[in-house]
């Protein structure tokens, strides 16, 4: 709970001003620091970073309407279904930041493995 | 060691996968860049609130504070206190609104959209180069860029676009940009200059010469005497016909022994569209119910999203006006001031000559011209193409022009060495911002004439209208002085009386200044009648669209602007009330299917409107066009013949059928049998309605005109998703509302002068270029409809007008 909290916010607040990618770098560091398994680094990447999308999407869905994400969901094509852009792009984010947080741990693990790590490998 | 090959791994995917993500691959968009709610396309995702009723921006380069004030449709209306800064503030705006748009339509012009998409548009800059649109650019900026006004407008311009440019942060950027992932560069005046280039392609880039001279070659010259005539039989010149002389002609070139080109399967690629369009009329205030005169324009293009106009008002000292521009081109092209109005319609005159040419020998380095052996100019254009290396490209130029025919690896074999070489008037260096720059400001008709002297190309019609109760049309633009038919086919290159030998001098373009009927109008026809001194070209819009304006203007009296509007709209097909009795009388209704029949019997109670719910178009436009094809397939396609040709004219055509049931054009001369006229008119009456049957159904409302005829108007990349499909409207082409599948009125605006101008207007998209904002699209429905929005003219920056709430000043930082 804690890495998913850690990473939704530091992910969210370096994206606010650094490009989109360095939500990747943030799963990574935090996976590392704070990841004790795989599973749960995955787990938590994954939820954290695309929490981390679909809060600011979905709002900015609602705001607009949905007027663009249908367009958007036309061209992509997604049957011109806007909140399925939603969905997708919180995949994405959430697919990044979860092999952005094993890589941290397993990095983490290769480098310095503890005896919890010893257990689990 | 497992682990560390396990954490190695991770860091490869993780590292691809992100790569990957952030990289465009071919058309499939870089995802996690463009779907990132922190900079991807949901940042333009605008919301009702988003637009500052209130704001003031610091721009660097302004020299006094500027007023804009934003309408309910989001029109600017600028009040600067000087030209410098009211360009700079046009620039701005309309860079806020359209910048993509902008500089795509300059990378089209240029040839330079391969940097953008990569490798598969690279055909098509190439093409652009060699037809010399970046060339004439250049030429035209030359000579732009040596007079002060000019140069300040454009200078200005683009220093305002440039404002907007660097106010922006990748995650500003259009969705456009995002999209395809690249980034918006500087504003240069060039890009001005290719805009108008641009336009010059879409409205003149057409030559039939190449499709004549096979003809010619094929059949002789008696037979392209009678199917291609100089001059229809049905016609109804801008010009009215016995229009005074205000000038004596010069001495036209004398006419050259006959040259004829070899034959050949070589058209140029990607011609523009030969059935765009336009019209403008105005009634003085004879015809009118206040007694000055009102004013209509609907330049027809093709239907695109950005929306090819931007409106806008223009304030400053000397000069309040209103009205459309291109994004990308400084000053208004078609509007109104306080004193006079003014729209334009395409000349398509001939303007553009393939000349044949000899090369001494396969290196191409000279061609035989005037007796002797000239060197030929090698420039070399270099492209950059997205993702590969640059690209570069030699094109050979003469004293014509650029050597653009077809493309190189083809054109340049052992086996041909005779090319040809390109004139155009879009290569002459011309100010035309400096006409519209000079009619923003016009008062009287005086100021009109004298603005048009400096207009170089696209010829256009400008109409005018003034408070003092003149109107007037001018057929206006370079055209070259030639000897009569010079240009309707190939010509010799190497023979100096086939060159252009001078320009038909401005003051005596056609023209008329209120003329006894009360009205002057055009749709692109004619612009004189054979009594015009000079040859302009055999091949315009058909009469039609014209000749329809001319009857309805000619019954109007106390006309208002909605008399003007309402007209905008009619949806009479001239041609089907000439065609369809005769085609109807062809045709035994006993040989009919019951279902055929029924079709038949549409046709005979129609009104000939092409009006959106009427079933009766559907089954005209494709039987028609199907008599045609059986008519002249066999000698004029290029299957039957293999060769590039073109039919003969809509009028000798329907001459053909009306009145010559014996022609050898009849006969289809691929089959054994003699066909007849009866025979044809069946056949093709059979194979529309099956056709239509199979298409939608039995007769029934599918077969509705505006489900048949189905317009699009299309995002300018193609997006799917971005542009609006299967508008419901009526009309089509030679229809005075020739709204067709792709092409249509881009901008319908009305002025009526008065103490105060009433204006109208509206085109069929939106004031703002992103597709996430309401205003891309929210005039579509006003458009569909026939309905037009009122202008509003503010006479002051604070004026009170209840349309009018937002207000933002600029000042310099």
């Amino acid at each position: 709970m804690k890495l998913f909290l850690a990473i939704l916010v530091l992910a969210a607040v370096v994206q606010l001003l650094l490009p989109w990618w360095t939500l990747a770098a943030a799963a990574l560091l935090l996976g590392a620091l704070l990841a004790r398994r795989g599973g749960q680094a995955f787990g938590a990447g994954f939820g954290g970073a695309a929490l981390g999308w679909l809060l600011p999407a979905g709002y900015l869905y609602v705001r607009n309407g949905g007027h663009l994400a249908n367009r958007v969901a036309e061209l992509l094509p997604l049957g011109g279904q806007g909140w399925a852009v939603v969905l997708v792009a919180a995949v994405i984010a959430g697919l990044v930041g979860a092999l952005a947080a094993l890589t941290g741990c397993w990095l983490r693990q290769a480098i310095s493995p503890t005896s919890a790590d010893t257990v689990s490998a | 060691m497992l682990r560390y090959i396990r954490a190695g791994l991770a860091l490869l995917t993780t590292g691809t996968l992100v790569w990957a993500l952030n990289t465009n691959h071919g058309e499939v968009p870089a995802f996690g860049k463009f779907l990132s709610p922190y900079e991807g396309f949901w940042r333009n995702a605008e919301a009702p609130n988003d637009f500052a009723a209130e704001q003031t921006l610091e721009l660097p380069g302004l020299q006094q504070p500027v007023t804009v004030r934003f309408d309910d449709q989001r029109v600017p209306h600028i009040f600067a206190q000087n030209d410098h800064d009211l360009y700079f503030a046009q620039g701005y705006f309309t860079a806020r609104d359209r910048l993509w748009q902008m500089e795509f339509q300059t990378h089209v012009a240029a040839g330079r959209i391969s940097e953008v998409v990569g490798p598969r548009a690279l055909e098509y800059d190439r093409f652009q180069r060699r037809m010399g649109l970046p060339y004439g650019a250049e030429k035209s900026l030359q000579v732009m860029m040596a007079n002060p006004t000019t140069r300040t407008v454009l200078e200005s311009y683009t220093a305002g676009v440039n404002a907007y440019i660097g106010s922006l942060s990748p995650r500003d950027y259009p969705l456009e940009y995002k999209l395809l992932n690249y980034a918006p560069e500087a504003w240069t005046p060039l890009k001005c200059a290719l805009l108008l280039k641009l336009m010059a392609w879409d409205l003149s880039g057409r030559s039939d010469d190449l499709r004549l001279s096979n003809a010619l070659h094929k059949y002789g010259p008696e037979v392209v005497r009678d199917l291609f005539p100089d001059y229809p039989t049905r016609e109804d010149p801008i010009v009215p016909v016995g229009t005074p002389l205000d000038y004596t002609p010069v001495k036209t070139p004398p006419v050259p022994q006959v040259f004829a080109a070899s034959a050949s399967d070589k058209v140029p690629a990607r011609e523009p569209d030969a059935d765009l369009g336009s019209n403008n009329f105005a009634v003085s205030g004879a015809r009118s119910a206040s007694g000055l005169p009102i004013l209509a324009n609907d330049p027809h293009l093709q239907l695109n999203l950005p929306s090819i106009w931007y409106q806008v008002q223009l304030s400053a000292p000397g000069v309040n006006v209103y009205g459309v521009t291109i994004p990308g081109a400084p000053t208004i092209i078609i509007g109104f001031n306080q004193e006079v109005a003014w729209g334009v319609t395409n000349v398509g005159a001939d303007v553009l000559d393939w000349y044949q040419l000899k090369f001494k020998d396969n290196t191409k380095r000279e061609y035989w011209h005037d007796g002797q052996w000239k060197p030929i100019r090698q420039v070399v254009e270099r492209i950059k193409v997205r993702g590969l290396p640059e690209r570069l490209d030699t094109v050979l130029y003469t004293h014509h022009g650029p050597i653009t025919y077809d493309r190189a690896e083809k054109v340049f074999n052992e086996q041909t060495p005779i090319r040809h070489a390109l004139r155009w008037t879009a290569h002459e260096g011309g100010n035309e911002v400096l006409t519209f720059y000079n009619l923003n400001r016009a008062r009287n008709y005086q100021d009109y004439a004298a603005a048009l002297s400096t207009y170089a190309s696209p010829a256009q019609n400008f109409i005018f209208a003034s408070k003092q109760n003149d109107v007037a049309i001018w057929p206006n633009g370079k055209f070259p002085l030639k000897w009569k038919n010079q240009g309707k086919f190939v010509l010799d290159g190497s023979n100096p009386q086939h060159d252009w030998q001078g320009w038909i001098p401005q003051q005596q373009n056609p023209h008329v200044k209120n003329p006894a009927r009360g009205f002057v109008s055009s749709a692109n026809q004619f612009p004189a009648g054979p009594d015009y001194p000079y040859y302009l070209g055999w091949s315009f819009a058909s009469y039609e669209r014209g000749h329809r304006i001319n009857e309805r203007l000619a019954r109007m009296s106390k006309a208002t602007p909605d008399s003007l509007r309402v007209l905008q709209n009619d949806n009479l097909n001239l041609h089907a009330q000439l065609m369809l009795p005769r085609m109807l009388a062809l045709v035994q209704p006993e040989q009919l299917t019951p279902a055929q029949r029924r079709a038949y019997d549409e046709l005979r109670r129609w009104n000939y409107m092409h009006d959106a719910q009427a079933i009766a178009p559907s089954i005209f436009d494709m039987w028609y066009a199907e008599l045609v094809d059986s008519i002249w397939e066999d000698d004029f396609g290029p299957e039957a013949t293999g060769l590039e040709m073109r039919y003969p004219p809509r009028d000798r055509t329907a001459n053909l059928i009306l009145r010559e049931d014996t022609s050898r054009w009849i006969d289809d001369r691929r089959t054994p049998q003699r066909e007849s006229l009866p025979q044809l008119a069946l056949q093709s009456f059979r194979f529309a309605t099956d056709s239509l049957t199979r298409k939608y159904g039995d007769l029934g409302p599918k077969w509705r005109w505006a489900n048949h005829k189905s317009t699009d108007i299309l995002h300018l990349a193609r997006l799917p998703g971005f542009g609006r499909l299967d508008l419901d409207c009526g009309g089509g082409a030679a229809i005075v509302n020739a709204t067709t599948e792709r092409n249509g009125p881009s901008w319908r605006m009305v002025v009526a002068l008065g103490p105060e101008p009433k204006a109208y207007g509206v085109f069929p998209g939106g004031q703002s270029g992103n597709p996430g904002s309401r205003y891309y699209d929210n005039l579509i429905e006003t458009w569909r409809t026939g309905q037009l929005n009122e202008l509003i003219y503010l006479t002051s920056p604070t004026q009170q007008h209840p349309r009018v709430q937002a207000a933002w000043t600029l000042q310099s930082r």
